[in-house]
């Protein structure tokens, strides 16, 4: 994590949310979720772009509406004694299923060529925990750090662009991949985690060498 | 989403435990779901929490859903099963944040993922919304079980290895390696950070595929009793 620079600039302050949420904490190679589509859809470097362009809107658009949601909906309930931290499950999950069914139909609507590139990931998107996990870190941060909509909007969009990077990454390394040599019982799943394994080493030097 | 076993409405209980246990295990078969528990596999309490927090949420939501399977629109039928699942899940959450709430604090976030693995909704998916409720439970309870005990593997090889100990922190705290209360072992950093869990699991998946591999190319060979595949870290 990044050292909070109180004094900054807003522009500043800003920059450093999107490059922390999309760099030294980036949701995949750190926190480790949505890694059921970055192992089976990043075979191909088009289809992960679509997922990782549906991931980054899905996430930038339910952190923001869940933070309304939370602030402006769960936080007075919860004075009057309603349990917000379990409610929050059922009504973030449920907004992100909201947004992505509209989503879809909105795609289908505007454009056929759109919806065959990116709407074909969307029912999939549902159950990415990188997008509940976007929501629920951000209520983590708007606890410990206050975030507002403006740095809420700004992580969301970080959290995704991060996802965005990391399947794009992969993607690229896979295709290279198959010319090489890969023993028989580490083909597929294997080789990805492993490669997944040397990107995520990367990505913890971001941090500047860890918490324990 | 519709993996695994999809046929059999005949399938039995016992059956579809074992199968979910080994055959089809969601892990070495289908890397599903190992999102929201790579990350708390760095100890191995955090997760046995975890796991048993899942083999409630698959088995239960298994359960449920089949016996409402007649009744579920199939248009909203992802929305619902998210549904049941998350009311399991919160359950959970609520059990830990009474019972170990030390441990619930570095996990919640880890939890309240449960509704979104992979597994649990494969399962629903693929086996409960055509099968009995009985068989569904089975088929839930093995794939969480199978799922776990490689979680476990997992845990156990980066605590040994990242602290010298297992169930640190807990009152059944082993210090196995480093002697005293640990401190004299070195720290194996790349165990305890993420990139460890990637690669610890890469090489237990190496490791059955290579011995399934074995296996499919030797089956008449009866003295070819399970040669120790090598995974060589």
């Amino acid at each position: 994590m990044i050292a909070e620079a109180p004094h900054a600039a807003p522009g500043a302050a800003l920059l450093i949310v999107l490059l922390s949420a999309a760099l030294t904490d980036n949701i995949l190679l750190t926190r480790f979720l949505g890694m059921c589509p970055f192992l089976s859809v990043s075979r191909e470097l088009r289809s992960a772009f679509g997922m990782g362009l549906a991931v980054a809107f899905v996430t930038t658009g339910t952190c923001v509406l869940n933070y309304w949601l939370y602030r402006w909906l769960l936080v007075p309930l919860g004075r009057y004694g309603v349990p917000v931290e379990s409610l929050k499950l059922i009504l973030f999950i449920v907004v992100i299923a909201a947004f992505v069914q509209l989503m879809e139909m909105l795609i289908e609507r505007v454009s056929l060529k759109l919806y065959f590139s990116l709407g074909i990931f969307l029912p999939l998107i549902t159950v990415n925990c990188a997008i509940l996990g976007g929501s629920l870190f951000m209520v983590n941060n708007v606890q410990t750090r206050g975030y507002g909509t403006a740095e809420v909007f700004v992580y969301g969009l970080g959290t995704g662009l991060g996802w965005f990077i990391a399947i794009m990454l992969m993607a690229g390394i896979r295709r290279r991949l198959k010319t090489a040599k890969v023993p028989a019982a580490l083909e597929g799943p294997g080789i990805t985690l492993i490669i997944a394994g040397i990107m995520a080493m990367a990505f913890v030097i971001f941090q500047g060498m860890i918490r324990l | 989403m519709a993996n695994g076993v999809t046929s059999g409405q005949a399938l039995r209980p016992m059956q579809a435990l074992g199968t979910q246990l080994w055959d089809e295990n969601p892990i070495f078969r289908q890397v599903l779901g190992i999102c929201s528990a790579l990350a708390v596999t760095n100890l191995v309490f955090n997760t046995l929490l975890m796991c048993a927090g899942l083999v409630w949420a698959t088995s239960m939501s298994s359960l449920t859903v089949s016996l409402m399977r007649r009744y579920i629109p199939d248009r909203v039928r992802v929305m619902v099963q998210v549904l049941i699942i998350a009311v399991y899940v919160i359950v959970v959450d609520i059990v830990f944040r009474v019972f170990f709430f030390e441990t619930h604090k570095d996990i919640a976030a880890y939890v309240g993922l449960i509704i979104t693995n992979c597994i649990v909704l494969g399962r629903l998916e693929g086996f409960a919304m055509r099968n009995r409720p009985l068989a569904s439970l089975a088929d839930g309870l093995g794939a969480a079980l199978g799922y776990s005990f490689i979680l476990l593997g997992v845990a156990g090889c980066r605590e040994l290895l990242g602290f010298g100990t297992l169930l640190k922190n807990t009152a059944w705290q082993l210090t196995l390696l480093g002697g005293g209360d640990g401190a004299a072992w070195r720290h194996w950093t790349i165990m305890v950070v993420p990139p460890g869990a990637f690669f610890v699991l890469a090489l237990m998946v190496w490791a059955a595929r290579a011995w399934a591999l074995r296996r499919q190319a030797a089956p008449a060979a009866p003295s070819a009793a399970a040669p120790a595949p090598e995974a060589a870290a």
